[in-house]
């Protein structure tokens, strides 16, 4: 049994993005928290922190889970993917990616970050995903500005584009 | 919105959490998904001193059949009940009534056993374990009982739990040929205005409301239809002491369990 004081920083240790993750938390830090101001990587962005509005939504061993109710420490050894992972490379979109700029499925872009870490796990799990199983996910996102609609379009042409590439992995 | 300090236990044995439990007591929180209790820490409505993360514990994280019961550890998230293979035929309320809990983000990580533990009467769990008369298996250090869910659920999120016990597991009796679920909520996954679930018995139909009352409540119903039926829903209607809220008017409330609930009960009768 480990127990780790409340008020001190204890080491992290997790897989992010594929690579090594090293850092130290306090036990209340939030996932959130630990990756935009200890790692600086800040493409997970925070919305209600109550879990309600998806913004902060990344993958833990490949399941979507909300950033914000996950406390640093929980992730200990765990696999840990986030907006960053997504493009094959700094200069190239993925898939998913490029079709939500196809089909301006973003505006201000502030839940994107977590709309497309959702979508990403569907499309690895469900290559040939219909519309109503792409707007049931979505329901666990809120979006102000796009209404939804060209989100939908831009998740069913990535994954029509993904299915012809007939790959295993999304890469999306 | 960020939580208060607190010490973080990380259980390597079931034993090790039932102690600290039982030191520390009421100090102390049982961590599981953390998809009701982080937000309630987040918001500061729970201020404990420790929380005991019991995630690492196999034992917790199975899914049994175990005669004529399913019972499902403190371990089992829910998305895992969901995919289990078994589910739609041994418990198929289960199967209709699991994809309205949050949303696929949350289900990965919130757990069966968490769900009625926090008790929120408009949760689709608890009420399903209410209309199927399952059972809570609570444990301390010094000893084990089993709870009928209609014993554990107290009050809003107020359960018979003592502070140093953990809910151990929770059972579904499997029985339920004909069942039915249905739900009114603003978003799909959101909060339910009123739940409703059904199942057909030997005498009739057995009728579960959630989001009305202050807990899940069943009722058993002799087999009805016509004025009958709608005066005995009319009844049960007025008795769940419905209130307006935000979200929805008491009247309002009472409109959609006479009519989930005649709908349901034509579905479960033959």
């Amino acid at each position: 049994m480990s127990r780790w004081q409340a008020g001190r920083r204890h080491p992290v240790r997790f897989s992010l993005n594929g690579k090594p993750c090293r850092g130290e938390a306090e036990p209340r830090l939030l996932l959130t928290d630990f990756l935009r101001h200890h790692i600086g990587m800040t493409g997970t962005h925070v919305g209600c922190e109550h879990g309600v509005c998806g913004a902060c939504t990344v993958e833990i061993d490949r399941q979507p889970a909300r950033a914000c109710l996950t406390f640093a420490i929980q992730v200990q050894g765990c696999e840990v993917r986030t907006v960053e992972g997504l493009a094959p490379s700094p200069d190239r979109l993925g898939v998913l990616q490029a079709a939500f700029k196809r089909h301006h499925a973003l505006q201000c872009g502030f839940c994107t970050a977590g709309i497309l870490m959702s979508l990403d796990g569907l499309l690895r799990q469900r290559p040939r995903p219909d519309e109503e199983s792409i707007r049931d996910l979505l329901s666990g996102h809120l979006c102000r500005c796009t209404g939804y609609t060209p989100i939908v379009r831009a998740a069913l042409e990535a994954a029509a584009e993904l299915a012809d590439l007939g790959e295993e992995t999304t890469n999306a | 919105m960020k939580p208060a300090a607190f010490d973080y236990v990380c259980a390597e044995h079931l034993d090790e959490a039932l102690d600290v439990l039982d030191r520390e007591r009421s100090d102390a929180r049982i961590l599981a998904g953390g998809q009701s209790l982080v937000a309630m820490l987040n918001m500061r409505l729970a201020r404990p001193k420790t929380l005991i993360d019991i995630m690492r514990l196999p034992e917790l994280a199975r899914i049994e059949s175990r005669g004529e019961t399913i019972m499902v550890g403190a371990g089992v998230r829910q998305a895992e009940l969901l995919a289990w293979p078994e589910l739609a035929r041994r418990l198929p309320l289960v199967a209709l009534a699991l994809p309205w809990t949050g949303h696929a983000q949350t289900r990965s990580r919130g757990t069966v056993c968490g769900s009625i533990a926090h008790a929120d009467p408009s949760a689709e769990l608890p009420l399903v374990l209410q209309a199927l008369g399952g059972e809570v298996h609570l444990r301390s250090a010094a000893r084990r009982r089993q709870l009928t869910a209609n014993a554990f659920f107290a009050g809003m999120m107020a359960t018979a739990r003592a502070d140093e016990e953990l809910i151990e597991a929770v059972s579904f009796p499997v029985r339920q040929q004909r069942c039915a679920f249905r739900e009114v909520a603003r978003r799909h996954g959101d909060f339910a205005i009123v739940a409703c679930a059904a199942i057909g018995t030997a005498q009739g139909v057995r009728l579960a409301i959630g989001g009305v009352a202050d807990t899940p409540v069943a009722r058993d119903f002799p087999r009805l239809d016509g004025s009958a039926l709608d005066d005995a829903l009319n009844g049960f209607a007025w008795d769940l002491d419905a209130r307006d809220d935000i979200h929805a008017t008491a009247r309002y409330r009472r409109d959609l369990v006479r009519m989930i609930g005649r709908d349901l009960v034509r579905e479960v009768l033959p």
